[in-house]
């Protein structure tokens, strides 16, 4: 009995039907859905009405680009994706530089960075709609209330209802809760350079920031790279922490939200596929690249 | 054994007589297994009333299961997501909740709701339901879905002691005289009004008072069938009218209706709060007295309206159970039905003959207004007179302007964003 398994085990085929499933379900639920966006993007389905069929082309898509509202959200995403991954990167790796020290309570301080993530965006984008309320001085609450009760009253804003500020006030609450994560990734990339180099370096006498500079930093390009894929796909995509936060006002506006709008309250579905395939390839801009990156490197080794 | 043929043979006597008599059929047991609807009413004061109307129908009906296919919250906002996939993939509820009017365009162009007129003659609601109301849910001469409560959009709030201290005798009746008691509120310390910034719909909610008191009810009904444009001098000093009373307003752009209402009624930091009637039984929930811890009047100019919108039911092309649906539609449209799911919700019922005793102090007093004002210019932003599309670029034409500090722009590119709004409505 035994040995019948193993060998049943070893047949490629066996190997096949057992991970058929799930590229069964990848090919309809991933690659099929993909497909059909497509199609729909080409499509005529304007309205819920319409019996119009056939393709348009590249209608749909030229059309997004004379949009202003199209525009707005775009330059939103844009807006906020940068201060995002910035802040995050910056905030990430300084938590880290700090951890990695080996100080006293690191375990405690680890937790604590991290917990942020443990929440869900839409309940994070609750509470922080209170912290971001732009009522000032005597009325404040939140954030700027903290700023008027230290006597900073200068520091009070609109946070994310100013016309020019909003995305950035946006991104504020994203990279609180990222910022942990990306530490924890930075971290295991310090851990991971051998104490010898570090010992070496110093022997020959470096400075601690030479070390940093020549030493551990080039050895954390791969860690740096996975970080901002991570971030990047994640502020492409963005929905429930602004819809959570703002709900669907205008200058808040990402594209995620936008496509929804088009969809479920314009029932313009040609469109909203449309903006669907557009936030896939943004994504795909960032994630590919890095993909084909990956594959190399594991060829030179 | 003989017994339960008996049973059987007697059950199906009795369903042959109900079936052949003339009694209404209102009286009739729907003979679905089950009845599935729709709503977005899932907590406080609507889902109480929904509650004692499905008492009322399992009643009628006791052989049908009742399954509430219930999404919450955001104004219906979440439930319409739902709801459009549901319909798209050709597995429709029963009935699904609506608001009643415009709203429905993009179902019954597509074909997906069911023509309704037979129930109101066959029920009698052509003669107890307001004309002005039934005008405005025909369309092409067919009625398509069942209204269950009416709420009023044009009400203006304030609290009588904040009012004594701004040295307010009385309720604005004009936009000029609402602007001078904003600056007697503002004179005296308080925000001039309570604004709801928050998704941007209560902003357009008051947008749609000032609309309907400076073009009239004929230009404001006319800007939905081509005779007013919106790009007209009418709306430019509505949009100047909404940019002057914005000042006024509290500086925090990010509240919910139910806070900007607290900052009057209850902190007393704001003085006026536009907003439809529901804020009443909030703010009865929370204990304050309608009449003495608030008073209400028509918004400023338009005393003569019932700016209303209604919540409806309707029948999916295709519901599986469209003999349970219809039993459902009918207890909807009933006096019994009705006045059963107002007084908890809120509102008040469509018919004219519904028991006024039932209902509190505000809603009686909303009541006779039902009956008398005119009832032909609905809420926008609820849905009564333009399609979901139009509603959407609406609110956002109007957060726009009001995020964009609405004075410093102007109000040209504004009336541009309304021009394109009404365009979308009309494509969609």
């Amino acid at each position: 009995m035994a040995v019948r398994a193993k060998k049943h085990v070893q047949s490629p085929w066996g190997g096949f039907f057992f991970v058929l499933p799930s590229i069964l379900a990848m090919a309809v639920f991933v690659y099929g859905m993909i497909g059909w966006t497509v199609k729909e993007s080409l499509g005529k389905r304007t309205n819920s009405y319409t019996t119009a069929k056939g393709l348009v082309g590249l209608k749909n898509y030229r059309d997004l680009f004379s949009d202003p509202e199209f525009v707005h959200a775009f330059q939103n995403l844009l807006k906020f994706t940068v201060v995002f991954m910035v802040g995050t990167l910056l905030a990430g790796l300084i938590m880290a530089l700090l951890l990695e020290k080996g100080i006293k309570g690191e375990g405690f301080f680890r937790s604590i960075y991290l917990y942020p993530m443990a929440i869900s965006f839409i309940a994070m984008g609750t509470s922080w709609r209170w912290l971001m309320d732009s009522s000032r001085d005597g009325k404040a609450t939140g954030l700027n209330k903290i700023f008027f009760d230290v006597h900073l009253g200068f520091l009070q804003s609109n946070w994310y209802s100013s016309e020019k500020g909003a995305m950035y006030a946006m991104a504020l609450p994203a990279i609180w809760q990222m910022s942990g994560y990306v530490m924890a990734l930075f971290l295991a990339g310090f851990r991971g350079i051998p104490d010898d180099l570090r010992e070496a370096a110093r022997v020959d006498g470096a400075t601690e920031t030479k070390i940093y500079r020549h030493i551990l930093f080039p050895q954390l390009k791969p860690t740096f790279l996975t970080v901002l894929i991570i971030l990047g796909h994640i502020s492409m995509k963005v929905f429930d922490l602004i819809y959570g936060i703002a709900s669907k006002s205008y200058v808040t506006k990402v594209l995620a939200i936008y496509m929804w709008q088009v969809i479920f309250d314009f029932q313009n579905y040609a469109k909203g596929a449309s903006i669907a395939m557009i936030i896939l390839v943004l994504i795909a801009v960032a994630v590919i690249p890095y993909l084909i990156y990956v594959v190399k490197t594991e060829e030179q080794k | 054994m003989l017994l339960k043929k008996t049973k059987l043979a007697l059950v199906a006597l009795v369903s042959v007589a109900l079936i052949g008599s003339t009694v209404p059929a209102s009286q009739a047991a729907a003979t679905n297994k089950q009845l599935e609807i729709f709503t977005w009413w899932a907590s406080g004061g609507e889902f109480a009333g929904l509650n004692e109307m499905i008492k009322l129908y399992k009643k009628q009906n006791p052989n049908t299961k009742f399954i509430n296919a219930a999404v919450a919250g955001a104004a219906g906002t979440n439930a319409k997501g739902v709801l459009v996939s549901r319909m798209q993939a050709n597995n429709p509820p029963d009935t699904f909740q609506s608001h009643a009017g415009a709203e429905l365009t993009s179902y019954v162009k597509a074909g997906q709701v069911q023509d309704l007129t037979f129930l109101y003659k066959q029920e009698g609601w052509d003669k107890v339901f307001p004309a002005g109301l039934i005008k405005t849910l025909t369309v092409g001469g067919k009625i398509y879905s069942v209204p269950v409560n009416i709420h009023r959009a044009n009400v203006l709030w304030w609290s009588p002691a904040s009012a004594a201290k701004a040295g307010i005798t009385s309720a604005p009746a004009t936009i000029a005289e609402f602007k001078t008691d904003l600056a007697k509120f503002k004179a005296a310390g308080f925000d001039g009004i309570a604004l709801a910034g928050n998704g941007d719909w209560a902003i357009a909610h008051l947008f749609d008072q000032i609309l309907l008191a400076d073009l009239g009810t004929a230009g404001y009904v006319g800007l939905f069938n081509g005779k007013t444009k919106w790009d007209s001098a009418g709306v430019a000093t509505a949009a100047k009218d909404l940019s002057d009373i914005l000042a006024y307003g509290n500086s925090s752009k990010t509240l919910d209706w139910p806070d900007a209402g607290d900052m009057v009624v209850k902190a007393k930091t704001a003085g006026f709060f536009v907003m439809g009637d529901w804020a009443s039984s909030q703010w009865e929930s929370e204990g304050f007295k309608p009449g003495v811890d608030y008073a209400w009047a028509a918004a400023p100019g338009t005393s003569k309206n019932y700016m209303w919108l209604s919540d409806s039911f309707t029948l999916p092309k295709g519901a599986p159970d469209k003999d349970a649906a219809i039993a459902w539609l009918k207890l909807c449209g009933s006096l019994a039905g009705q006045d059963a799911f107002n007084p908890k919700k809120g509102s008040i019922a469509v018919r004219t003959d519904s028991n006024a005793k039932l209902y509190d102090s505000y809603l009686q007093s909303a009541m006779k207004d039902w009956h008398k004002l005119d009832t032909s210019a609905g809420s926008i932003v609820h849905g009564v007179m333009g399609n979901n599309a139009f509603m959407a670029a609406y609110d956002s034409a109007v957060g726009k302007f009001y995020q964009a500090g609405a004075p410093a722009s102007g109000t040209s590119s504004f009336l541009k964003d309304l021009v394109a709004a009404y365009a979308t409505g009309q494509a969609a």
